[in-house]
């Protein structure tokens, strides 16, 4: 798939629908949502997944676990483009009986394929699901998606360790590095450089990449798909707020929405390619 | 009488699990010995998978594994895997309704002499605190194997609490029951509902109080999560008075479970018998057993001031 400007394209709808979901939702997290778009756009469009909206508990699909469950939005949005429920139910996100959940709910909506939220958690299901797949004879990749700030709990480098361990060269953990927690600075709170050597040093074959770059992700998700000897870690360099300048690497947008004002304002920069 | 440790169970159901059922999977957290989950890794090595001194990880490949359609058994000391892996137990395990089974091994201070640190006294109420989460607390070797095989066909999440002590091998029975409670001995002067290795001393107390002239009855509910309701307090209005025995804190366990159905539905006078809010601590199981009152001696003169009280 050569075609970078239709995954541009879809990222940008993606963008706006994200921007509008958690401008009707009144809260939700911002940042981590727009700075995790392209990679999303590149496992779902860009040839990566294998996966079947019409049958969604396929066991043979590939999986995708949001570890950095916040930026949840944007998964949904991608779901919803790729076809497994309506669009119309983005608008519900975190309302009473939705089934877009503030943080995702497998139990809830189809296309999740694991509960996730609370920092870490992902990482270790992910690796079950790996796993599991060496038990049952499957072919299936697992695909983890993480925060940088996420790495600082302690349970990741347990969920490292044992995917390492047991070679789990189906495992494809990408970190979603844009450089920003709640709080501020990931290097000021809580330093986790140097990264890609930790990785290694855990027995990742481990990538460094321009998070935003298709020809970037598309290459290194295809070989790392190849990798039959270790688990793959793609530590994608991204701007937090990516594609809203006044978002973009702001820390006060990690938690809050859009108002109305700062809505439309976004939507017109992402048209006009800003 | 014969004496057999309820962790020895486990070891073996496991196996019979491992033969009916290709997708039983089995997790530890270098304690397969002490757990005994090692029975399991002897016949399927390809389906044990020791996760290393890292029970929260362990509890989160869990469910990643139920998830993609196996049926995973995954154990460690119970003071580990229900609090080091507590927060991974509530949001993948339980928060998802994942079947995965949980064993929780060397609970309460009949582990002895590794000391306080080591023993879990409040396992029962972190577990039964969890929505979707069952509990059970067998009484012997017996129980515990007709448990664990029984597990496999539970909705969701179950944990169950295994020992490291010998103790007597009495239950007889075909199968386990999920959510129902044994009488295992009739009696219409105070109704004494107990789990575990309390069980046993329960009953061996409830005969000491026989030739005091009280008529007890005893009930084994091994089945925490979900609680017999109906069986608890239909002996409530036998009795009109309801003693639980536990090795366990008595803030949120056994206890605490009659406590709200009887006073949901039938409020009597009740006692809680367990842990008094206190760790534990060194020594051998029975001298510990004798400082904490799990003695029928100390169970029975209990029983008797609180039916004469």
């Amino acid at each position: 798939m050569e075609d970078f400007a239709e995954l541009e394209r879809i990222a940008k709808e993606i963008r706006k629908d994200v921007l509008i979901m958690l401008n009707k939702a009144k809260s939700g997290h911002s940042g981590g949502s727009l700075s995790v778009v392209d990679v999303l756009v590149a496992l779902y469009f860009g040839g990566i997944m294998n996966y079947d909206p019409k049958n969604p508990a396929w066991e043979d699909r590939d999986r995708l676990v949001l570890s950095k469950g916040h930026a949840c939005p944007t998964l949904y949005a991608t779901l919803a483009k790729a076809g497994f429920f309506e669009r119309d139910l983005l608008w519900t996100l975190r309302k009473l009986g939705s089934p877009l959940q503030g943080h995702p709910d497998a139990k809830k909506l189809p296309g999740i394929d694991a509960s996730t939220g609370s920092l870490g958690n992902g990482i270790t299901q992910a690796v079950g699901m790996a796993l599991a797949a060496r038990v049952l004879k499957k072919r299936y990749k697992v695909f983890c998606i993480m925060g940088d700030g996420e790495l600082q709990e302690g349970i990741t480098w347990e969920a490292f360790m044992a995917a390492s361990h047991y070679k789990l060269s189906n495992l494809i953990v990408i970190v979603d590095f844009n450089g920003l927690q709640i709080d501020g600075r990931v290097m000021d709170i809580m330093n986790i450089s140097p990264l890609k050597e930790k990785f290694e040093a855990f027995g990742f074959r481990t990538y460094e990449i321009g998070g935003h770059v298709y020809k970037n992700l598309i290459d290194t998700l295809t070989t790392a798909k190849r990798n039959v000897v270790s688990p793959t870690a793609v530590i994608a360099r991204t701007v937090k707020g990516y594609g809203v300048s006044f978002m973009a690497n702001r820390v006060e947008y990690h938690g809050v929405p859009p108002t109305d004002q700062e809505l439309e304002r976004a939507l017109k920069e992402l048209d006009n390619g800003v | 009488m014969e004496f057999k440790a309820t962790r020895e169970a486990y070891g073996k159901a496991l196996v019979e699990l491992g033969k009916i059922d290709n997708r039983v999977v089995v997790l530890d957290a270098d304690l397969s010995g002490s757990t005994k989950s090692k029975e399991f890794q002897k016949q399927f090595p390809n389906r044990f998978f020791n996760m290393g001194i890292a029970e929260a990880n362990m509890a989160g490949v869990a469910a990643g594994m139920a998830l993609s359609g196996l049926k995973p058994y995954a154990s460690s000391f119970a003071v580990f895997i229900t609090g080091r892996a507590f927060e991974i137990v509530r949001q993948s395990i339980c928060y998802q309704n994942l079947h995965v089974v949980l064993c929780g091994s060397h609970s309460g201070i009949s582990v002895g002499e590794d000391g306080g640190s080591h023993q879990a006294i409040a396992d029962i109420s972190l577990m039964r605190s969890l929505p979707n989460m069952k509990v059970i607390v067998p009484a012997d070797y017996n129980e515990t194997y007709l448990a664990v095989l029984e597990s496999i066909n539970m909705e969701g999440p179950v944990y169950i609490r295994t020992s490291r002590a010998k103790s007597p091998v009495f239950i007889r029975k075909d199968r386990f029951e999920l959510g129902k409670a044994d009488i295992l001995k009739e009696g219409k002067g105070v109704t004494v509902v107990a789990c575990g290795m309390m069980v046993n001393l329960a009953l061996e107390a409830a005969k000491l109080l026989e030739e005091e002239g009280i008529d007890a009855e005893v009930i084994n509910a091994s089945s925490v999560k979900p609680i017999d309701r109906d069986t608890i307090v239909k002996s409530a209005k036998k009795t009109g008075g309801v003693v639980t025995v536990e090795e366990h804190t008595i803030i949120g366990g056994l206890g605490s479970a009659v406590s709200e159905v009887l006073t949901d539905e039938y409020p009597v006078r009740a006692l809680k018998i367990g842990i008094e809010d206190v760790f534990g601590e060194s020594g051998s199981k029975d001298d510990l057993f004798c400082k904490f009152g799990f003695t029928k001696e100390a169970i029975a003169k209990r029983i008797k001031e609180f039916v004469n009280g």
